[in-house]
């Protein structure tokens, strides 16, 4: 078998979260590319949570609907994935909870005979399934030393109980690759900011964006950055304004609803020419929607909000690998353009697990504003050729640094001069030509598949995933801009030569990157869209591929 | 910069007679004092809101961000998390920071940021032309309640007793030696400075003759008693007719939120070292 799919449930609270990360390592150290789907309904104790957990030898970011395994904590585990069970699929469940066929692990007999908490169970559970999967004893180890912070020793015992018991099922062969790291696409974009030299991390919790702030609070001494969780989503973004006007590169982070009350503060940073990251990680709306669920219906909100004009950053990763990469970019952009940068992700990203190659990852250029020559009197938005004025920050020896939310003069002093306003006007906006022109430089629309199709997949975010799977499969075009503002329709159009057929693959309702691509000359011929909460699942898609090129 | 002219050269548009102008002129002599005592201004901060109040960002020479209505603090507490070496006056008003960024005052009070907010509370907004604010009085006849206000003011001294503010005081722009003392002892604080100013709008609501026969300098008051200075909050509660004390209702020490959060700054090394290493665990 060169292609595994595992799922893990229970109710939440049971830790299947950490037990499908083992899981996923375990598959990593055979020597695949994982991609770990993690879904639970927004509550803290009782729902059904599971993990799937895919290995393949190809890179992969998405699950098919059928299941090699199932690891069962609970009966209804058993009973609400029926439609993914085959005639080959294992089944591993604990023995106390759960009446099915397969191999049932009598869990609280191991755990009262290495009189270990009751929290193990799920090693007993993931012993049995390095069993029935004929994974080494070994490898078993060398993930529990690695993976566990603490009790790596009692719960191997726990594991070890249930893998002697067990029985050898499925033997999932050995992949060629060394174990590489595993990470989120929310850790991924905060390795990728810390990268690009964020020093202030300013967010309110709301998922799926919360495990950032999560990650980046507990590394924050060692990645030398602040962490601060203020009052609101309101405060969050003044407080990070005020961050880049002492000259710290911050960043904030939030899904749609925290970003609605982030619009006036976005607008702030358009006039006053602050550079800001803005992590938005999209899940089911309008409104409170489908917490814990996926969604890509915030790109047309993003590119309009705010009031006024004003150039922005836009870049939809759409695996870990790419996070890493483009949250790098973006800030640096920010930074070299005085300009908001979106880093778009989605719950499906965001929650994912991803296997990286960070040696893969290219280097990024350091970017930043021109510095300011000590020339008095300062003039913050000085009136330069590229529109990008230099740079000065608080504390330097005799500049008077005015930034202003009201339209201003070149110092900075409110102005209501009619010649004045359209000068800055243009002065704002000429940023974004040679912002357009910088970006040149940068992959921002990712060719994939087959080059010589006349039928192409156009995607954008985490369905870049399930495209390339399908396109492997049908031998199609894929076409996926990571950068969506400024749109790079130029380059979208020399990827399109030959396409006939064009179809759209979004996460909403109403086709957003179709709307923006059209704005451009680029109309898709068909729409494949996808919007209850759920990421699509290869099977769908290529049922209605197919349905739509006949 | 030495010397440095304090006022710059915007046109000023504030009303003949507002009491903006005596909050301007104590910052400039505040401002040359400080120069004149060797603190460099180029470490000084102001950060306005939006209103009447905060048109002192144009006009005075000084670092500025002139934010949103309502939003000073918040950048004000940015600013100083970035940079805790730098000096942080936040002006703003009454319709600013006790009706549309009220949260952000109580936060900051919460917090303990060492910032210094300036309430200029002339009870009505006069850049949007003579509505009522949080601190009008009930009855206030403006021009979003032609009939009177159907609600009482709040007392912002008593909120941010309650918020835990570390220092609370009251001035008036027609006690301008009091005013600057007050504004000082605030910067010279080591925390969240507050200073409610009764400010005379002179288009909108010309209270003078009303406050000047009932204020009173405070004396024989214990500011680090935090039941006195609650009690000395209450005697006037904005709304029924009564003496109106000035002076600094409360101060006591505690830690900063700045001190508390202060920067993890490392070597850009370190940190590339610690990227290079979070890199090679997870596997």
């Amino acid at each position: 078998m060169k292609d595994v799919s595992v799922l893990i449930g229970g109710k939440a609270g049971d830790g299947i979260n950490s037990a499908g990360a083992l899981v996923a390592q375990l598959l990593n150290h055979l020597g695949y590319d994982i991609y770990l789907y993690f879904d639970y309904p927004s509550l803290i104790r009782g729902g059904h949570n599971f993990a799937i957990i895919r290995g393949s030898e190809r890179s992969i970011g998405s699950c098919w609907n059928h299941l090699d395994f199932i690891l069962a904590l609970n009966s209804e585990t058993i009973e609400r994935h029926k439609d993914r069970y085959t005639p080959e699929t294992a089944i591993i469940f604990n023995a106390d909870q759960v009446k099915s066929a397969g191999v049932g692990i009598p869990v609280k007999a191991i755990l009262a005979a290495e009189n270990a908490p009751e929290i193990m169970g799920n090693s007993a559970i993931i012993g049995g399934f390095a069993k029935a999967a004929g994974i080494e004893w070994d490898v078993v180890k060398t993930v529990f030393a690695a993976s566990l912070q603490k009790g790596a020793d009692l719960n191997l015992k726990v594991a070890k109980r249930a893998y002697d018991l067990g029985e050898k099922i499925h033997p999932v062969s050995t992949g060629t690759k060394p174990p590489r790291p595993l990470f989120t696409g929310n850790e991924a974009i905060g390795i990728g900011m810390v990268k690009g030299g964020l020093e202030a991390y300013v967010s309110y919790p709301m998922t799926p964006s919360s495990t950032l702030l999560h990650f980046l609070a507990g590394h924050q001494e060692k990645f030398g950055i602040t962490v601060v969780h203020p009052e609101n989503e309101i405060a969050v973004i003044l407080m990070a304004l005020g961050f880049a006007y002492a000259g710290k590169r911050s960043g904030v982070g939030t899904s749609g609803g925290g970003f609605c009350l982030m619009t006036e503060g976005l607008s702030l940073a358009g006039m006053a020419e602050l550079p800001l990251v803005l992590v938005v990680s999209q899940r089911t709306g309008p409104s409170t929607g489908l917490p814990t669920y996926t969604g890509q219906s915030e790109l047309q909100f993003i590119l309009h909000a705010g009031q006024g004009e004003y150039p922005r950053l836009i870049v939809a990763p759409g695996d870990a690998q790419q996070a890493l990469f483009w949250s790098e970019i973006a800030i640096n952009m920010a930074w070299k353009f005085q300009i908001p940068a979106f880093i778009l992700s989605d719950k499906t990203l965001s929650e994912g697990t991803y296997t990286i190659n960070p040696s893969a990852v290219p280097d990024v250029q350091r970017g930043d504003s021109p510095g300011w020559a000590g020339t008095v009197p300062y003039l913050r938005y000085a009136d330069v050729p590229s529109g990008t004025s230099p740079l000065a920050v608080p504390g330097m020896k005799d500049a008077v640094i005015k930034v202003n939310s009201y339209a201003h003069d070149e110092a900075g002093i409110t102005s209501e001069e009619a010649g004045v306003i359209e000068q800055m006007t243009n002065k704002r906006l000429r940023k974004l030509e040679w912002l357009t022109a910088e970006m040149q430089g940068y992959p921002g629309v990712i060719l994939s598949g087959n080059p010589e199709s006349s039928t192409a997949l156009l995607c954008w975010g985490s369905t870049m995933g399930v495209c390339n799977e399908i396109a492997t499969l049908l031998g199609l075009r894929v076409i996926q801009p990571i950068l969506l503002s400024p749109f790079p329709h130029v380059q979208i159009k020399n990827a399109l030569t030959g396409v006939t057929n064009l179809i759209a693959v979004e996460e909403n309702a109403t086709a957003q990157l179709a709307t923006l691509a059209g704005q451009y000359g680029i109309i898709p011929d068909k729409r494949i869209l996808r919007y209850d909460g759920r990421p699509f699942l290869p099977d769908d898609l290529l049922l209605k591929i197919k349905e739509v090129t006949v | 910069m030495t010397g440095r002219q304090i006022i710059t050269d915007a046109q000023n548009t504030w009303c003949p007679g507002c009491g903006n102008f005596s909050i301007q002129h104590t910052l400039k002599n505040i401002l040359m004092e400080m120069e004149q005592e060797g603190k460099s201004l180029d470490d000084v901060v102001l950060v306005s809101g939006i209103g009447c109040h905060a048109k002192m960002a144009d006009y005075l020479n000084i670092n500025s961000f002139y934010a949103l209505h309502g939003r000073a603090i918040p950048v004000a507490t940015g600013i100083k998390l970035g940079n805790p070496r730098l000096t942080v006056i936040c002006c703003s008003g009454d319709g600013d920071s006790y009706a549309e960024g009220l949260d952000h005052l109580i936060f900051a009070a919460k917090r303990n940021i060492d910032i210094t907010v300036i309430i200029h509370n002339n009870r009505v907004y006069g850049l949007t032309t003579g509505q009522y604010t949080p601190t009008s009085p009930l009855g206030f006849k403006g021009k979003s309640t032609p009939s009177g206000t159907a609600e009482y003011p709040f007392n912002p001294l008593e909120l941010m007793l309650a918020s835990g503010a570390t220092y609370v005081a009251r001035g008036y722009t027609k006690k301008m030696d009091l005013l600057k003392k007050l504004i000082m002892d605030g910067i010279a604080h080591k925390g969240f400075a507050f200073l409610d100013v009764l400010q005379i709008c002179a288009t909108f609501f010309p209270a003078a003759d009303y406050y000047t026969p009932r204020v009173y300098e405070l004396s024989d008051h214990d500011p680090t008693s935090f039941e006195s200075a609650c009690l000395k909050s209450r005697e006037w509660d904005y709304n029924s007719d009564a003496r109106i004390a000035l002076g600094t209702f409360f101060t006591r020490s505690l830690p900063c939120f700045n001190d508390r959060m202060a920067l993890h700054e490392i070597e850009a090394e370190d940190r590339k070292q610690a990227v290079r290493e979070i890199l090679l665990t997870r596997k």
